[in-house]
């Protein structure tokens, strides 16, 4: 059965491994044929969004992955704007793919998709 | 059906149910949560609120806040009454642990066991924790 997932990923690209895990089903899914509509960023996850980052060279780059995929997969990646103004990360830093907007978007997600998934701590 | 009598309000319900597991102060998920349940309510789910663990010290009557230079928003709460979120289970056996009972908390909840917690929980189409 083909399903259709909406996902939640609430922590940043680096402390925890929140985000890799996230990127990582969200690659698989969309690799087994199941379709990845929405990747809401809340709490530091709004950091995944921040095109200013930059990982050392031999280190993966979640920001620039996260937009590869989006591009690729017509995926909504959309960073919370309550988070994301308390975080500094404004429409000025946003990476490509990335647009900021409100929770309404994460509850419409949970509404729409067959299933929403949590990454976190 | 006339017109008129049809029935307003959204196409599709879900039950949608948040779990908060953290104290209220040390990180920002409890905050973070409440913004998203408060944002939540405004779209006609079925939306439940679940406080387990050190969760429900965000519940707790009283709290001061002055020492740590934190807003205390323990009182933003009692709004939730006000958006209709009116399911509002707290863990049996986390109260007990922590000593504390219901009249220790700041708002009306339902106290359940783990055993029918994890009923509700299954029941649910999302839950969000935090």
């Amino acid at each position: 059965m083909i399903m259709k997932f909406g996902i939640l990923v609430n922590e940043g690209p680096f402390t925890h491994q929140a985000s890799d895990s996230a990127y990582r089903f969200a690659a698989a899914a969309i690799e087994k044929g199941h379709e990845v509509s929405r990747v809401f960023f809340y709490n530091d996850g709004v950091f995944n969004a921040n095109k200013l980052s930059e990982p050392q060279t031999d280190d993966r780059n979640l920001v620039a992955l996260w937009s590869d995929l989006a591009k690729t997969n017509d995926i909504d990646l959309v960073v919370c704007i309550a988070a994301a103004l308390r975080r500094g990360i404004k429409e000025e830093v946003l990476k490509d793919g990335f647009r900021i907007s409100g929770l309404g978007q994460l509850v419409e997600a949970g509404i729409e998709n067959d299933r929403l998934v949590v990454f976190g701590d | 059906m006339e017109p008129w009598e049809e029935e307003e309000g959204p196409e599709v319900v879900k039950r949608f149910m948040y779990v908060n597991r953290r104290a209220p102060y040390g990180t920002i998920y409890a905050l973070e949560c409440l913004e998203v349940v408060l944002v939540a309510a405004a779209f006609d789910q079925d939306v439940s609120v679940v406080f387990v663990d050190d969760g429900i010290y965000q519940l707790k009557k009283d709290q001061d806040t002055s020492g740590i230079g934190m807003k205390n928003f323990s009182k933003t709460y009692r709004a939730l009454d006000d958006y209709d979120v009116e399911k509002i289970y707290v863990e049996k056996e986390s109260l007990e642990k922590r000593g504390l009972t219901e009249d220790d908390l700041i708002i009306p909840v339902e106290v359940v066991a783990a055993d029918n917690l994890r009923g509700i929980m299954a029941q649910q189409d999302v839950v969000i924790s935090s």
